[in-house]
C-alpha cells in the first residue's frame, strides 16, 4: 500500500479498474467519506455515495445494468450518471467525476479530501 | 400559421393532470402550450391509492400515474413543487416566489383541496408546524412521514369517522398500532349512511381491533415536545403518541379569492366550467363549485376534466357538464359497501325498503321516490351493487319486485354473467367505462386487458373493478383473450417464453448472459433480467455456463445472505439436520471467535450465524470447515426431517436417512425459486412435509408419498401427491424428475406452487409418472448432470475468483 498520494487535492488516483471486477462495483473510502465506484461492462466507470438514500444499503453491492444500479436491499433503481432516483421518490445520490487515465487507472474528483491510507487515522 | 395559445393549469393532481391528458389526447398540442403549476415535488400520482400505500399494499412508486419524464415528453412545461401565488386577470399572468411567471390565454384552477383542521389547543409547535406526531393525510409526503412515525408509535387516534378517517385507522391498524378513531357525531359515516349502517359498520370494525369513541369533541392535543394524547371537551382524555386529523376537507380557493373570482364554498363555475366572472378563467376538480355542488369524489372530477377538454379544444365546442349523481362503492377496511343518491327518505311518500342482518352484518337499502331509485345503501353485500348502481345512474324505472334488485339471482349462479349484463352497463365507476365501451375497444382490435385499460382508461382509478374489466374482455373476445405477450417472457428484457430462450440459447450457443444480451436483444443490456438469465443459463450449461459474476445478486456473489445493516448471515449445511457435539462445538466456537451477533435456529432446523461482515465471510468458512447450506440463493435450500424409525415409536419409515440422502443428493441444485424439502416417518407428518415444495411422507408397507406444490408461507397450501413409490431410491429419482421439470418450464421466481398450480398435478403425473411424452429418461439424465456438476461454493474462501471478492471497503492504491 502506497500512502503518498501525489494527486491535487481535488482528483485523486484511485489505483487500476482490475480492482472492480467487470459489471460490478466496489466502495473505496476517500478520507471519511465512502464511495461506490462501478465499472461498467462496455468500459464506463460511474461514482456514486456509497450507500444507497432509502435505507443505507450498500450500493456497491448491487446490480448495475444499462447505467443504472439497483439496490440489493429492497431493489430501489437509480441512474448511474446523474444519481437520479427511478420510478421511486427517494432522495437522489450525490455521485463524483470520475474517468480512466490513459493506463487504466481510476481517476476520481472529490472536493477537498485525499484517500485513506493506512498511515492515516481512519476509520 | 397559427399561433398557439398559451394555457397554464395551476394544479397537477387528479384533476389538473387529468385534464391535460385529454387535452393532449385531443390533439391540444397542436393548438395550445401547456404550463402546468404544482406544488408538490413530484409528476402526479393517483391519490386514491394513498390508503393503499397507508395499509402497505401498494409501494409508494407503484402509484405514480406520469412521470416527469412524461411531461417533457409531451412538451408540458411543468413547474414541479412550485406553489402559484398570486392571479393577475387583468394582464393575464400567474405569479409564483422566485420570480417565475407564466402569461395566459386560458387558466384553469384545479387545486383541490385540503384537509380541514378544527380549531383545538396544543396543535402546533413554536414554529407553527404540527408538533411531532399530529398527522393530516392527504399527500404521498403526509402518508410518507405518517408511515415513519407509525414504525416508532404504539397507539394512535384518528379524529375524525369519515371514509378517510377509517381508511387512515386501517392503514395504521395493519402497521400494527392500537387504533382509535374520534368522532364528533353519534354514528360513523354519517355523510353516507344512516345510523342503522353505522351502527352495524361500528359493530365490524370493533371485531377487526378498532377502537372507536363517539360524540367526542376533542378540545385540545397534549404533550410538550410530542404528542402524548387528546383532551375532549366532557374531560376526560385518551392516550396516545400519534394523532391523524381526517375531519373533512376545504377547498383550496384562497388563490381565486384574492384574484377577485367568485369564490362560495369552491370556485363558482358555469356549465361549461368557465368562472362566473371571468370566462377566461376555469376551475375544476374539488376546488370547484357547480350548481351548488362541491365533489369529493374522482368520478365527477374526470368528468370535469373531459368536458373542459372538450371546450377548450374544440372537439366538441357545445359540451357542458350538467353535474354528476354521485353513487361510489367503497372499500372500508375491507367491508364491502356502496352508496348512492340519498341516504334517507326526503319526500313524505318516498318509499324505503330495507334488509337487515345484523349477524353477517348485511344491511340493505333502497329509497324509492316517482318509482325510481333515489337511494340506496348496501352494506357487506357486493353483489347486489353492479345492478343498482345501474338503475341509479340511469334513472331506470324499478321492477315492481324489488326484491329481485335486493338479491340478484338468488338461486345457483350468484353473479350475473357477463353476458346478461347490458352494454350500457358501467363497469369502471371512476372513469366512467361501460360494457359497451369495453367490447368497442376489443373490436377495434384491442386483445389484452392491459390494451383496453390504456384505451378506455377502465380500471385506472381505484382499480376496484379490474376482475370485472377482465371478465367483459374475456367475453368479448369469446374467450381467445390475447394476455399480454410481455407477461409469458421470462424475463423482461429478452422477448421470449421460456422455452423458447432455451431454445435459442442452445441453438445460438450461447453461455454468458452478455452474449444473451448480444443475440437475442439486440445489444441492450438489461438490469431487471440479469438475474433471472444467469439462473436459466447455469440450469441450460451446468458446468459448460460461463459464469459472469456480475450477473448474480450479492448473496449470490459472496455465498451468504445479505442482511439489513449490509452483513451476512451464514448457514452451513447440516444434512437432514442431524448434527454431532464435535460440530456444535466447532460452531460455537466460530460464532465467538467473529462476534456473530446472534446464533438462531432456522425454520429449516439449521443454525445460523448472523451479523458476520462480508470480508470475514472466508475465514468464517474455513474454520467451520463444513460445506454451504445455500440459504440465500434461489435452489434446493434444506430437507426437514423427523425422527422417523430411529426413535420414533410411530415411524414406519426412516424419513432421517432419506432426508441426509436427498440433501447430499441435490445440495446446491439452482432452481427457478427456492425449493423447501421435508421427509416425515408417518402420516402424522411431524415435519410439515405436505405443505413444502417437495415432501415425502411415509405410509404402511414400506412405501412413500411423494407431495409437490406445497406452501405454508404468505400462501398456504397443502401439496399434490404426485406419486407412491416403493423404495427411497424411487423417491429420490422421482423428486429429481420433479425438480429438473421445473427448472426448465418454471418463470423465474415462480415457487412450485405456483407452477404445479398452473401446469396442472395431471399433467405433472402423465409427463413425470406415466411418461406420455417420453421425456422422463432425459430429465432423469439432466438431473444428474447437474448433481455431478455441484461443486461447494465456500471452496471459493481458498480460491476466490477475483482478488476482490470478499473486500468490503478496497483499500486505495494511490500511486
Ligand atoms: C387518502 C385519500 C383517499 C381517497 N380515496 C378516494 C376513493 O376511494 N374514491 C374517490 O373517488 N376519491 C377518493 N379520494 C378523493 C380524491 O382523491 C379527490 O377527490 C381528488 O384527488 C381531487 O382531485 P383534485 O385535482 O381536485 O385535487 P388534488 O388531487 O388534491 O390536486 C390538487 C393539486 O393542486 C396543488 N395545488 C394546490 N394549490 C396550488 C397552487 N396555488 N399552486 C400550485 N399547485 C397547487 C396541490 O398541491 C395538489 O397537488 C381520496 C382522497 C384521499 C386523500
Ligand atoms: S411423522 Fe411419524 S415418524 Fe415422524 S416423528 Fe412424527 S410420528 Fe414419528
Ligand atoms: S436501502 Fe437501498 S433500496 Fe432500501
Amino acid at each position: 500500500m502506497i500512502s503518498a498520494p501525489p494527486s491535487t487535492d481535488r482528483t485523486l488516483n484511485l489505483g487500476p479498474i482490475e480492482q472492480i471486477p467487470p459489471g460490478e462495483g466496489r466502495r473505496f473510502q476517500i478520507g471519511n467519506v465512502p464511495v461506490a465506484v462501478f465499472r461498467a461492462r462496455d468500459g464506463q466507470v460511474f461514482a456514486t455515495q456509497a450507500l444507497c438514500t432509502h435505507k443505507a444499503g450498500p450500493l456497491a453491492d448491487g446490480i448495475m445494468g444499462a447505467g443504472k444500479i439497483v439496490c440489493p436491499l429492497h431493489s430501489y433503481t437509480f441512474d448511474l450518471a446523474t444519481g437520479a432516483p427511478l420510478g421511486h421518490t427517494c432522495k437522489a445520490l450525490k455521485t463524483y467525476p470520475v474517468s480512466l487515465s490513459a493506463d487504466g487507472d481510476i481517476l476520481l474528483s472529490i472536493e477537498g479530501q485525499r484517500p485513506s491510507s493506512r498511515e492515516g487515522k481512519q476509520p | 400559421m397559427i399561433t398557439k395559445q398559451q394555457l397554464v393549469v395551476v394544479g397537477n393532481g387528479m384533476a389538473g393532470a387529468r385534464f391535460v391528458e385529454d387535452v393532449l389526447a385531443r390533439g391540444g398540442r397542436d393548438r395550445f402550450s401547456i404550463t402546468m403549476f404544482g406544488e408538490e415535488p413530484y409528476g402526479n400520482y393517483n391519490r386514491i391509492l394513498l390508503s393503499s400505500v397507508m395499509a402497505g399494499s401498494h409501494d409508494p412508486k407503484d402509484i405514480f400515474l406520469n412521470s416527469l419524464g412524461w411531461y417533457e415528453e409531451n412538451g408540458v412545461k411543468l413547474h414541479a413543487g412550485v406553489r402559484v401565488g398570486w392571479i393577475d386577470r387583468l394582464s393575464k399572468k400567474v405569479y409564483a416566489p422566485g420570480g417565475v411567471t407564466a402569461a395566459y390565454d386560458k387558466l384553469v384552477i384545479a387545486t383541490g383541496s385540503s384537509a380541514f383542521v378544527p380549531p383545538m389547543g396544543g396543535l402546533y409547535d413554536q414554529s407553527g408546524e404540527f408538533k411531532p406526531g399530529v398527522f393530516a393525510f392527504r399527500t404521498l409526503d403526509d402518508c410518507d412521514r405518517m408511515i415513519k412515525y407509525a414504525g416508532k408509535a404504539r397507539r394512535a387516534a384518528v379524529i375524525g369517522g369519515g371514509l378517510l378517517g377509517l381508511e387512515a385507522a386501517r392503514g395504521l391498524l395493519n402497521r400494527g398500532l392500537e387504533v382509535h378513531v374520534v368522532h364528533l357525531m353519534s354514528y360513523l359515516m354519517e355523510a353516507q349512511l344512516d345510523a342503522l349502517a353505522g351502527g352495524m359498520l361500528h359493530r365490524l370494525l370493533e371485531k377487526m381491533g378498532v377502537r372507536i369513541l363517539l360524540e367526542k369533541f376533542t378540545t385540545a392535543v397534549l404533550g410538550d415536545d410530542a404528542v402524548t394524547g387528546l383532551a375532549f371537551k366532557d374531560g376526560s382524555k385518551l392516550d396516545c403518541d400519534m394523532v391523524v386529523i381526517s375531519a373533512g376537507i376545504r377547498a383550496n380557493v384562497d388563490l381565486a379569492k384574492q384574484s377577485g373570482l367568485t369564490v362560495e364554498r369552491g370556485i363558482v363555475v358555469h356549465d361549461d366550467l368557465s368562472c362566473r366572472n371571468d370566462t377566461n378563467v376555469y376551475a375544476i376538480g374539488e376546488c370547484a363549485q357547480h350548481r351548488g355542488q362541491v365533489y369529493g369524489l374522482v368520478a365527477p372530477i374526470w368528468e370535469q376534466a373531459r368536458v373542459l377538454a372538450d371546450v377548450l379544444t374544440g372537439g366538441n365546442k357545445r359540451a357542458l357538464y350538467t353535474g354528476s349523481r354521485v353513487s361510489t362503492k367503497l372499500k372500508v377496511m375491507g367491508i364491502e359497501l356502496a352508496v348512492m343518491g340519498d341516504k334517507d327518505p326526503k319526500r313524505e311518500d318516498d318509499e324505503v325498503v330495507t334488509y337487515v342482518e345484523p349477524s353477517r352484518g348485511v344491511y340493505k337499502k333502497l329509497i324509492v321516490r316517482e318509482g325510481r331509485l333515489a337511494g340506496a345503501i348496501l352494506l357487506g353485500d357486493g353483489l347486489a351493487a353492479p345492478r343498482l348502481l345501474q338503475v341509479f345512474d340511469r334513472e331506470d324505472p324499478m321492477l315492481d319486485d324489488r326484491s329481485e334488485l335486493l338479491f340478484p339471482m338468488s338461486g345457483e349462479a350468484k353473479t350475473p354473467s357477463v353476458a346478461e349484463i347490458p352494454d350500457t352497463a358501467q363497469i369502471c365507476n371512476c372513469n366512467g367505462v361501460s360494457k359497451g365501451k369495453i367490447v368497442a375497444a376489443v373490436k377495434a382490435g384491442c386483445r389484452t386487458v392491459k390494451a383496453v385499460c390504456d384505451a378506455t382508461r377502465a380500471g385506472t382509478g381505484c382499480g376496484s373493478c379490474k376482475p370485472q374489466v377482465q371478465a367483459v374482455v374475456a367475453f368479448a373476445c369469446d374467450g381467445a383473450v390475447e394476455e399480454d405477450p410481455a407477461a409469458h417472457y421470462y424475463v423482461p428484457g429478452v422477448a421470449l417464453t421460456k422455452p423458447a430462450l432455451i431454445k435459442a440459447v442452445r441453438e445460438q450457443d450461447l453461455r454468458s448472459v452478455s452474449a444473451v444480451f448480444k443475440g437475442l436483444a439486440g445489444g441492450r443490456e438489461d438490469l431487471g433480467s440479469k438475474v433471472g438469465l444467469a439462473s436459466l443459463l447455469k440450469t441450460v450449461w451446468g458446468k459448460e455456463y460461463e459464469d459472469e459474476r456480475d450477473a448474480r445478486f450479492i448473496n449470490d456473489r459472496v455465498h451468504a445472505n445479505i442482511q439489513k445493516d449490509g452483513t451476512f448471515s451464514v448457514i452451513p449445511r447440516i444434512y437432514g439436520g442431524v448434527t454431532s457435539p464435535e460440530q456444535l462445538r466447532r460452531i460455537a466456537d466460530v460464532a465467538e471467535k467473529y462476534n456473530a451477533r446472534m446464533v438462531k435456529i432456522t425454520g429449516g432446523q439449521r443454525i445460523d450465524l448472523l451479523g458476520i461482515p462480508k470480508e470475514k465471510l472466508p475465514d468464517v468458512w474455513n474454520d467451520l470447515g463444513m460445506p454451504s447450506g445455500h440459504a440465500y440463493t434461489k435452489a434446493f435450500r434444506t430437507c426437514k426431517t423427523c425422527v422417523g424409525t430411529d426413535f420414533c415409536r410411530y415411524g414406519v419409515g426412516d424419513s432421517t436417512g432419506l432426508g441426509i440422502k436427498i440433501e447430499k443428493r441435490f445440495q446446491g441444485i439452482e432452481s427457478p425459486h427456492k425449493m423447501k424439502l421435508a421427509t416425515a416417518g408417518c402420516p402424522r407428518n411431524c415435519s410439515e412435509a405436505t405443505t413444502k415444495d417437495i415432501g415425502a411422507v411415509a405410509i404402511e408397507g414400506g412405501k412413500w408419498e411423494v407431495y409437490i406444490g406445497g406452501a405454508a408461507g404468505s400462501r398456504v397450501r397443502k401439496g399434490d401427491v404426485l406419486c407412491i413409490v416403493d423404495s427411497q431410491d424411487d423417491v429420490l429419482k422421482c423428486m429429481g424428475r420433479f425438480m429438473q421439470y421445473y427448472r426448465e418450464n418454471g418463470k423465474y421466481l415462480e415457487r412450485t406452487y405456483d407452477f404445479v398450480e398452473r401446469t396442472g398435478i395431471d399433467a405433472l403425473r402423465r409427463l413425470l409418472v406415466d411418461d406420455a411424452d417420453g421425456i422422463c429418461a432425459r430429465l432423469d439424465a439432466d438431473i444428474q448432470a447437474a448433481v455431478d456438476a455441484y461443486d461447494d461454493p465456500w471452496t471459493e474462501s481458498r480460491k476466490p475468483v477475483h482478488p476482490n471478492q470478499f473486500a468490503g471497503t478496497v483499500a486505495v492504491a494511490g500511486r
